[in-house]
């Protein structure tokens, strides 16, 4: 079970083989826990010949919202997603950052208590992810909670109190990011050395003999004491000649976290 | 190069199920269904069903309307079905003509009295009491081969009469026979009919068969006033019935693609969001269905609008059967385009399947060809499409002009149609739920 199918549970679209869940307190597909769920699937789940404002109108109308809350809520999500001014613009001929807010706002239409956001920016110009930043941070300043699936770990760093990583269908590790990385990696820190040669295939023994993992033109070494490691490394090498052109030193970080948890071997 | 171009088209095709359908079977099954139509009949005709009504009731009449039942080409019925142990009845002109205008027989003839004493017409002035056929003109054909076989029968079954009428009118025309030509004549026609009367009296003629080849029958010796009963009073009489045939199958297109709209939104991820909503399937294929099916019926009444517009199809005098038939035809057809789309997992499927199925029931159906031309196990097979049902309700209110009250058994055959596809598409609409 991967994070789409995770999300699509919470949203009563798939049956879990076990378990339950219960969407603040109401069992999931129950009209009240729709009530409460804003769902924004990972595809641009719109109606490409309707407007933007039409769009929002039909998904209002879903959402049970009528009459003069209906003009409301739109126009509401119109200003939230910065697409006012193309209200009455065929979707199909948005870029696809505009696609995508517009796609986040339809989810929001009936002011749901948890927004459920599957990858939102998949494909995103970098001035649109800024936005939908900023869009999922005025979210959770009001209060709303926000369960957000991503690959992109520094989205996680910037948007997430606490982090679930997902590996194979099961949760691997959750906590905030400080709890996961001392989890992983304790007091430990990361030095990278760097070399002129294409490639460690002539330093490796001398890296693996010191602790270190050569990979590319570079070896890393995992310290805990940092001020000590770093000279007795270096003094190493000069000694051995090894020619060290650049070094790098790095606190764990999510990426670090989910490449120690997951391995680096590609995936599917 | 060229060949690497022709070897990826083959191998797109090969793992293209629709295409492969769409170029194989497509072909086949409408070459299975016109051969049906037109390859089993060798050379003829199915037999024409013609009411016979003998109003002569002469010797001469009789043996006419007895050649006339022995014509492979008729199928011949002088009264209705008796009802269970009832006394069989004979037709009348009004009962005859009845069953025309109802649809029973496309062809009637009727003999009238005095039609024995002078049976063949040799010259224009000439002759008695002319037969009448009457004729329903949606089949144009018939009235003509029930023409030709008249004539084929009168000959064959009254050469006495021929005879005597052609040595009548060879008389008056050459001024008189002489005595010894007149008594030759004489023995001639005494053994004619001696002949006759040995050859009738040996019982039923076995039947003959129907000529092949470019046998002529027409002959006109017998007279005849064709008449068309049902569309005499209409100013384009078979236009209505075309539009009944062309609008269901374009119907059914459009069905099938309105349909196919919930298989984009399960791509696009929109039937996601929709379930996820206060939607819930029930309603979602519910508002699929009426939204389709006044597609429908604004595309049949933009059709005869048309009709009434550009060909005089009188629209506005049988409003209300109108109104029913493309009604109850539309939801029809709505419900098997959603039924079409939930068996289906991509467009491309459903683009294919559409073909398939919609180009079947309207060959079959009689939106293609008309089934009266088909022979009759095609034309039985046809009432299990849904086209032959609503073309004959069609047909009944604009061409028939019956009551709207006749219609209730293809209202209640369309309407069941409707339900149950909508039941077999809510079935296969499952698995969108809990996907």
């Amino acid at each position: 079970m991967g994070k789409t199918t995770l999300i699509r549970c919470v949203v009563g679209r798939v049956v879990p083989d076990q378990g339950s869940i219960t969407v603040f307190g109401e069992p999931v597909g129950s009209d009240a826990a729709r009530a409460r769920i804003g769902y924004i699937p990972q595809e641009i789940a719109l109606y490409g010949r309707l407007t933007a404002a039409e769009n929002l109108g039909v998904f209002a109308r879903y959402a049970g919202i009528a009459g003069g809350a209906l003009a409301e809520a739109v126009r509401a999500c119109l200003d939230w997603s910065g697409l006012a001014d193309r209200a009455k613009e065929p979707v199909m001929t948005f870029s696809g950052g505009m696609k995508r807010r517009l796609n986040m706002a339809a989810g929001l239409l009936h002011r749901p208590r948890l927004i459920l956001l599957d990858e939102p920016t998949t494909g995103v110009d970098p001035q649109s992810r800024q936005r939908i930043y900023t869009m999922v941070e005025q979210l959770r300043s009001e209060g709303v909670s926000v369960i957000y699936t991503t690959h992109y770990m520094e989205e996680a760093e910037r948007l997430c109190d606490r982090v679930a990583i997902i590996d194979n269908g099961r949760i691997i590790a959750s906590g905030t990011q400080a709890e996961l990385v001392r989890q992983s990696f304790g007091s430990q820190c990361e030095l990278v050395l760097h070399f002129d040669a294409d490639s460690t295939a002539g330093y490796s023994k001398w890296a693996e003999a010191r602790g270190g993992s050569p990979q590319g033109a570079s070896v890393r070494f995992s310290v805990t004491d940092p001020a000590r490691e770093i000279a007795r490394i270096l003094d190493a090498a000069r000694s051995d000649a090894i020619p060290v052109r650049d070094l790098s030193f790095k606190a764990p970080n999510l990426e670090s976290v989910f490449l120690h948890l997951t391995g680096r071997e590609l995936r599917e | 190069m060229i060949l690497s171009i022709m070897r990826t088209g083959f191998m797109s095709l090969r793992r293209d199920r629709g295409a492969l359908t769409l170029s194989f079977l497509v072909p086949i099954a409408f070459f299975t269904i016109f051969a049906g139509i037109f390859g089993s009949r060798k050379g003829g005709t199915d037999p024409i069903s013609v009411a016979v009504v003998d109003e002569d009731r002469s010797a001469v009449s009789q043996r006419f309307v007895s050649a006339l039942q022995a014509e492979a080409g008729l199928r011949v019925s002088t009264g209705p079905a008796p009802a269970k142990g009832g006394a069989p009845a004979l037709y009348d002109s009004a009962s005859a003509e009845a069953a025309v205008r109802a649809g029973d027989f496309p062809v009637a003839v009727i003999v009238p009295k005095g039609f024995g004493e002078t049976p063949f017409a040799f010259g224009p002035e000439e002759g008695g009491p002319k037969l009448r056929i009457l004729n329903d003109s949606s089949d144009p054909i018939a009235p003509q081969v029930v023409y030709g076989l008249i004539q084929k029968s009168a000959m064959l079954s009254m050469p006495d009469a021929m005879a005597a009428g052609g040595t009548e009118y060879l008389e008056r025309a050459s001024g008189g026979l002489t005595p010894e030509q007149r008594a030759r004549l004489d023995q001639s026609m005494a053994d004619l009919r001696a002949l006759m009367a040995a050859k009738h009296g040996a019982g039923a003629r076995e039947k003959d068969t129907p000529p092949k080849g470019s046998a002529t029958l027409s002959g006109g010796l017998i007279p005849a006033e064709i008449r068309d009963v049902v569309g005499e009073t209409k100013k384009s009489p078979l236009v209505a019935f075309y539009a009944a045939g062309i609008g269901v199958m374009f119907l059914l297109f459009s069905a099938s693609a309105a349909g196919g709209a919930i298989l984009d939104e399960s791509e696009s991820g929109t039937l996601d969001r929709i379930l996820s909503s206060r939607v819930t399937m029930t309603k979602l294929l519910l508002g699929k269905m009426a939204y389709a099916a006044l597609l429908g019926f604004t595309q049949l009444t933009v059709m005869f609008l048309w009709g009434a517009l550009a060909f005089q199809v009188e629209l506005f005098r049988h409003l209300g059967g109108f109104v029913i038939m493309a009604g109850v035809t539309s939801l029809a057809s709505a419900g098997l385009g959603l039924t079409l789309a939930a068996s289906c997992k991509t467009r491309a499927q459903l683009g294919s399947l559409t073909t398939l199925v919609v180009l079947v029931m309207s060959a079959l159906g009689g939106s293609m060809v008309p089934r009266f031309l088909m022979p009759e196990l095609l034309q039985k097979i046809g009432y299990v499409t849904f086209n032959a049902w609503a073309i004959e309700g069609f047909t009944k209110i604009f061409w028939r002009e019956e009551p709207v009250t006749h219609i209730w058994p293809q209202v209640l055959v369309l309407l069941a149609a409707a339900c149950v596809f909508f039941a077999i598409a809510r079935r296969l609409a499952r698995r969108w739920e809990m996907a």
